[in-house]
């Protein structure tokens, strides 16, 4: 082979692997959009917040309200349910971060999921997967999940697996002392 | 392997010349599904192949037709059923057909791989034949659960929900894999849209691997209850008329059982609340999957970990794919295995157990006897396969598979294991 063709081969390989991976690379690209239409479009990420008034809900209730289409449960505690809650100790929890969108990395004691003693707010998906949790039904008159027997305590917090996360607590604010806007 | 070639195609008239120079189409079918040679012992655990692709055509039939009535929205889904169940003409009989249907489906899959758990059918050279029927199995799963969620029944809602979930149990990315594949916060419009389109699709890309799975066979040929390879050709007759009309005998055995589900008790294989229509707020007290689900619900319920729960329930079905490489005794049939035989035995009995588990609620002894039943099934794959291959002393194989055909009495080798 002389000089000449050596060159002109390696060009020729040049352009090759050149239009190949300019192929390869558009390819790829082009499969964005048809993952990315498959996320939450705009109608269901614009985010609606829910103002909930808190007047009607008697000591002891417990109410459900939606919220992004999540059940967020609204519950008026006891005295003995909020010293019951109070007296845990965070370190005996399998959970021990508060999953507090308000108070991101606090840890799990009750003072950090509720921003009033009296109401616990928090969205009703189990964390195991993805059921609803039924109200007055575990100890301590938490909640109890139906799917496979996680139970949660006044707080929303897991005392029993197979759950391995507190109920989250959404982002909300108290308008009033009578009312609450989520999200 | 020329004994597995059938006798070619000879066309015999001015038009089936004129097209098979052309078109060679009926010489491609003819040799495949006309004269192959199939071995003389089959026995009717080996008609479930074929009861399998009636099935097939049974639920896109049945599928299409239901489409043209059914709307997937979520103010309509469960109207649009009831309206297929009360206003159109025979809507009761094709929904019915197309819901036990998928039950009749699975029931003939079940049977379709314990026969090839039975007679080694995994084993060289049919491994790739084999793994291809477990991708089958894995698309039919996933047909079958996207179908469910349609009706938009609370079963429907609160099943897609769990299993939808189990890929939030993926760490950092999981929540994000979930929203992407509901298209939303929750179960809703969006997903059923696409449930309904993917549903559609998967049963025609089952079609093509179920092209790959009988081209497969074609390769290798069939097996045969004593796991003996064919040696010569008098050890075969052609497929047409011997095993269609076996095969067809089977079907219509079948098909009654079918038709006394769908006329006398269509309903008994469903879950009531599923006549409920779905509700995001309220989950139904129990949430069961369908019964050819449940074993595998039992042992994601069976661990306590949420990751290790569905990695455990998705490795369960995984281990099938390994298993030509798991089991090390160079011997197929059961027949001639006296104690792979009764593991075998156990094992069907430790996933029927598994199925019961996973109807009943995760708590005392149900939970204790899921984990034991769980170890078990591991156990058979994991343990028991890989080392009976060296401690097991097989009886002696025949020469060839002509004395169980001989052998008119049916009291042969074979029959005594089949
Ligand atoms: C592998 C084959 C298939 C399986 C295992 C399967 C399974 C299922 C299941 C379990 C349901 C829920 C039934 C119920 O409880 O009501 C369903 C519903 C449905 N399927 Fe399929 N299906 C298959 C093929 C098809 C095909 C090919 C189509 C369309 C061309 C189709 C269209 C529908 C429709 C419209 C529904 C909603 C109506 C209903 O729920 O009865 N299916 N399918
Ligand atoms: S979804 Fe609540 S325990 Fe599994």
């Amino acid at each position: 082979m002389s000089e000449s063709d050596v060159t002109e081969l390696g060009r020729r390989d040049f352009l090759y692997i050149a239009t190949g991976s300019f192929a390869a690379v558009g390819l790829s690209l082009s499969a964005w959009p048809f993952i990315s239409q498959m996320n939450p479009d705009a109608g269901v990420q614009s985010l609606a917040s829910v103002v909930v008034d808190l007047e009607p809900i008697e000591i002891g209730q417990s109410i459900t309200v939606k919220w992004q289409g999540k059940p967020v449960f609204i519950r008026h505690r006891t005295p003995k349910e909020i010293e019951v809650s109070r007296s845990v100790s965070v370190l005996s929890l399998i959970d021990s971060d508060a999953r507090n969108e308000n108070l991101p990395g606090a840890d799990a004691s009750d003072e950090n999921r509720v921003a009033n003693p009296d109401w616990l707010v928090a969205v009703g998906i189990c964390t195991h997967l993805g059921c609803i949790p039924v109200s007055g039904a575990g100890e301590l008159g938490g909640w109890l999940c139906p799917c496979h027997g996680s139970i949660y305590d006044a707080s929303g917090r897991v005392l029993k697996g197979p759950a391995p996360e507190n109920l989250l607590v959404p982002p909300y604010v108290f308008e009033s002392n009578s009312k609450i806007r989520i999200g | 392997m020329s004994i597995l070639h059938g006798e070619s195609y000879k066309p015999r008239n001015g038009f089936t010349r004129w097209l098979e120079k052309r078109l060679p189409i009926i010489g491609l079918i003819y040799p495949a599904f006309v004269t192959f040679p199939t071995p003389r012992n089959l026995n009717y655990a080996y008609t479930f192949g074929g009861i399998l692709l009636v099935c097939l055509m049974i639920q896109i039939i049945s599928g299409i037709v239901l489409s043209m009535h059914y709307t997937p929205h979520v103010d309509y889904a469960f109207e649009s059923i009831e309206h297929i169940m009360r206003d159109v003409n025979y809507g009761w009989l094709i929904r019915y057909m197309h819901a036990n249907g998928a039950s009749m489906f699975f029931l003939a899959v079940y049977i379709h791989i314990f026969r090839g758990l039975y007679y080694g059918s995994y084993k060289e050279p049919r491994e790739l034949l084999w793994i291809i029927g477990v991708m089958l199995y894995l698309m039919m799963m996933a047909t079958a659960f996207l179908g469910y969620l349609l009706p938009w029944g609370q079963m429907s809602f609160w099943g897609a929900t769990v299993i939808t979930n189990f890929f939030s149990a993926i760490p950092f990315v999981g929540d994000a894999i979930v929203e992407w594949l509901r298209g939303g916060f929750s179960i809703d419009n969006a997903t059923l849209n696409r449930f309904f389109s993917l549903h559609y699709l998967l049963p025609f890309m089952i079609v093509g691997v179920v092209v790959l799975h009988i081209w497969g066979l074609h390769v290798v040929g069939n097996s045969n209850p004593t796991g003996v390879e064919l040696q010569k050709k008098e050890e075969t007759v052609p497929f047409h008329p011997y095993y269609t009309l076996k095969d067809g005998f089977a079907l219509v055995l079948f098909l009654m059982l079918f038709a006394l589900f769908l006329f006398y008790m269509p309903n008994v294989l469903g879950h009531t609340d599923n006549y409920i229509k779905a509700d995001s707020l309220v989950t139904p007290a129990h949430i069961v999957p369908e019964w050819y689900f449940l074993p595998f619900y039992a042992i994601l319920r069976a661990v306590p970990d949420k990751l290790l729960g569905v990695l455990i329930m998705f490795a369960s079905i995984g281990v099938l794919f390994i298993l030509p490489w798991l089991d090390t005794s160079p011997v197929r049939s059961a027949a001639f295995r006296p104690l792979y035989r009764q593991f075998f035995w156990i094992f069907v009995f430790v996933c029927l157990g598994l199925g019961y588990m996973g109807a009943m609620p995760p708590e005392g002894l149900y939970l204790t006897m899921s984990r034991l039943l769980t170890v078990y099934y591991f156990f058979h794959f994991l343990f028991v396969l890989p080392v009976l291959g060296f401690f097991e002393t097989p009886r002696p194989l025949p020469a060839s598979i002509m004395p169980s055909v001989l052998d008119t009495e049916g009291k042969g080798d074979v029959d005594e294991g089949a």
